[in-house]
């Protein structure tokens, strides 16, 4: 009941702006529904460290140390990026109409993320998946520009033909196992049947949602959409899309992943590793040569997307461990980058990198925010992603895949040398006096202050719970 | 002889008027025919689902049946029709990227590989209706040419819910009792997909005055 309540609340914000003249109300409205649904999340989350599963209808909704820590990442990116709406679209200044437009599509996409992390159906999985794009392509659009149209026409395109091709795959997946005699149609069910379903519907089934599934989370060379998709966006949107949405959809991909290990003819973990290997190497290449920030925080997503599809294809439980640890990390500091990216559009009133010079004198929060999260997200220590990289790296040396460490240690160092010399140009290089500076709304400001803060305390310290969380979520990705 | 007999052969028969709408959706210049050709292909979608469910009975097939005619065959179009700009409809598309001799060459190639892949996969597990899971892969390969060739957005999207139809026939098929998902999917899902292609293509027809979406390109690496 509580995973309902936690996963529905923000529906009913979404029904508060299909009122004539909510436009008011909305952005607090639909801050409020978050903010409720992430302080649920934490108590969900908090229960499942002491039961190791919440459920709320067997088999179809329930959560698991897994899922939980990803539902408390789109939470509390969520919450943060509801916050951050409140003032950022207010200076936007949109018609009453596009503003209802936005908070009520905002609410529900954020339903369907979420929805993502507690249905362990796939089929159910598979439908959460695809309302995240249709309900988040008109938030893409939505600053009506050829520019931002183009971007979520591509979007829609490439992300729902993924789907299409990924929904086959879930076919064949139910196929599989009824053929073997299965019939309980879960991730855990799945796995348990493996061993005795037919390898060739299996292997064609992970093809199939390996493709389908790897187009909407950015994989190269499936990843064009991304950068246009994850920069066109209003900045809060580009924190969710960019910080949880593909890691939400990577999930349902690992998840299946148990089933498809059980059959060695499919060779699943070599595919994760070379896409993995392959996203990573081609988004440290692109951070090099992009000329906008925030193009440049979306092939990150690129970078870290291949990152985790890297953990993901070391089978042993500290891998297990890297994967969802950077997985949270992830999400914390890319949508801090976003919402300093944000902040300097509002301020300097573009994101191009050539433009933008000396940001610390003028602006200095969003200049030192845009630091920081540049480093963090970049890896550099103290901060949260650091301590997850290393953790996979040395997970991969301790499995004995030491090339995995030396591609994900040579590409990182090389993604965090273009992203560094870019953002600290624009931070620190010497002032631009002809440019108009602005200021930021003070619920902007707030939040751009605080999202830093999870970024570096769980760079530092690990809470009790949390650390528990992810050693369980390990265990159930190596045996749901 | 009774009427069981007929079963797999009238399935058939869909199947290739199927694989022939997949072909058509490829060739057919004017959009508002192109529109045409997905409705008689969610039609056939529908026929076949209703032929399978016969024998044995599944109130499963038939749900889906019945869905894919609301939404695909009088919803979407509804939809598409209210919300695009009519003279969009009456245009002949001259600008593919690929002439139709050549696309329908791809398509062809397209199709034997489907084959291939059906096949296989049809002699891993036992199964009723074969012929669906072989068109089905075939049409699905050809629906994503129909994506790359078109530059159009209806007919892209169009595309993109040609697909749709294909892995559902071969849904049908090999799922014939999928738990909620295909019905669901199909009710939900697809109108909701349609009614946002629809705004997104006015929001384009307002700003940029074509809906040839394959000629946006303002985003790139460097744009000077």
């Amino acid at each position: 009941m509580i995973l309902f309540v936690a996963v529905l609340l923000p529906v009913l914000a979404g029904l508060w702006c299909a009122f004539p003249r909510s436009e008011r109300g909305a952005p607090v409205v639909t801050a409020s529904f978050v903010a409720a649904s992430f302080l649920l999340t934490i108590w969900i989350a908090a229960r499942t460290a002491a039961t190791g599963q919440v459920v709320a209808v067997g088999d179809w909704v329930q959560v698991d140390a897994f899922a939980v820590v990803l539902m408390l990442a789109i939470a509390t990116v969520s919450f943060g990026a509801a916050v951050y709406s409140t003032g950022y679209i207010a200076l936007l200044n949109p018609p009453p109409q596009r503003v209802r437009l936005y908070y009520a599509n905002f609410s529900l996409f954020i339903v369907s993320m979420l929805a993502i992390s507690v249905c362990v159906e796939p089929g159910l999985a598979w439908i959460a998946v695809e309302l995240t794009t249709l309900l988040s392509v008109l938030l893409v659009s939505f600053a009506d520009t050829a520019e931002a149209l183009e971007a979520a026409w591509k979007y829609m395109v490439i992300t729902l033909l993924g789907a299409t091709v990924a929904v086959l795959g879930v076919l064949v997946l139910f196929w599989a196992q009824h053929a073997a005699g299965g019939t309980t149609f879960t991730y855990a069910g799945l796995a348990a049947d493996a061993h005795r379903m037919n390898p060739v519907l299996v292997s064609a089934a992970f093809a199939l949602l390996l493709i389908g599934f790897g187009a909407k989370i950015g994989l190269f060379p499936m990843h064009t959409w991304l950068p246009d998709a994850h920069s066109q966006a209003p900045a809060p949107v580009c924190a969710i899309l960019s910080g949880v949405e593909t890691s939400a959809v990577l999930y349902v991909l690992i998840r299946l992943a148990a089933t498809f290990r059980a059959i060695p003819a499919v060779h699943a973990d070599l595919w994760f590793a070379i896409f993995g290997a392959a996203s990573l190497v081609a988004a440290a290449l692109l951070i090099v040569q992009t000329h906008d920030l925030k193009r440049l925080f979306a092939f990150s997503t690129v970078e870290h997307m291949g990152i985790m599809l890297l953990a993901a294809s070391i089978t042993t439980a500290a891998g297990g461990i890297g994967l969802v640890w950077q997985m949270l990390t992830h999400a914390l500091a890319k949508s801090l980058c976003f919402f300093a990216a944000g902040g300097v559009a509002l301020v300097a009133g573009t994101t191009e990198i050539a433009k933008l010079r000396g940001l610390q004198a003028r602006a200095p929060l969003v200049g030192t925010m845009l630091l920081i999260g540049a480093l963090a997200i970049a890896g550099a220590p103290p901060f949260a992603v650091f301590l997850s990289e290393l953790a996979i790296a040395l997970a991969a040396v301790y499995a004995g895949h030491v090339w995995i460490a030396v591609v994900l240690l040579l590409f990182v160092g090389i993604a965090f040398a273009g992203m560094m010399g870019k953002v600290t140009s624009v931070v620190l290089g010497r002032e631009d006096t002809h440019r108009e500076i602005g200021h930021l709304p003070p619920s902007t400001a707030v939040v751009l202050l605080s999202a830093a803060v999870p970024v570096l305390v769980l760079g530092l310290w690990i809470p009790g719970g949390l650390a528990h969380l992810f050693s369980m979520a390990a265990t159930e990705m190596v045996a749901p | 002889m009774n009427a069981q007999a007929f079963i797999p052969e009238i399935n058939a028969l869909i199947c290739g008027f199927f694989v022939l709408s997949a072909f058509a959706m490829v060739v057919v210049r004017q959009i508002g025919a192109c529109l045409g050709v997905f409705i008689a292909q969610s039609l056939l979608l529908a026929l076949s689902a209703f032929v399978l469910g016969a024998s044995p009975f599944s109130w499963h097939l038939y749900a889906v049946g019945i869905v894919t005619l609301l939404s695909k065959v009088i919803v979407i179009p509804w939809l598409l029709r209210r919300f695009v700009p009519g003279e969009i409809y009456t245009l002949r598309e001259i600008s593919q990227s690929i002439d139709v001799p050549t696309a329908l060459l791809i398509a062809l190639a397209l199709a034997l590989v489907g084959f291939v892949l059906g096949t296989r996969l049809v002699t891993a597990a036992p199964l009723l209706a074969t012929q669906n899971v072989i068109v089905g892969l075939a049409s699905l390969l050809i629906g994503a040419l129909v994506l790359a060739v078109r530059r159009e957005a209806v007919p892209q999207m169009l595309g993109i819910l040609a697909m749709e139809n294909a892995a559902f026939l071969a849904g049908i098929a090999i799922a014939p009792d999928f738990p909620l998902i295909a019905e669901l999917a199909i009710a939900f899902d697809v109108p909701l997909l349609a009614f946002i292609v629809a705004i997104l293509t006015r929001a384009v027809y307002r700003r940029v005055g074509s809906t040839a979406v394959g000629e946006l390109a303002a985003l790139r690496e460097h744009p000077q």
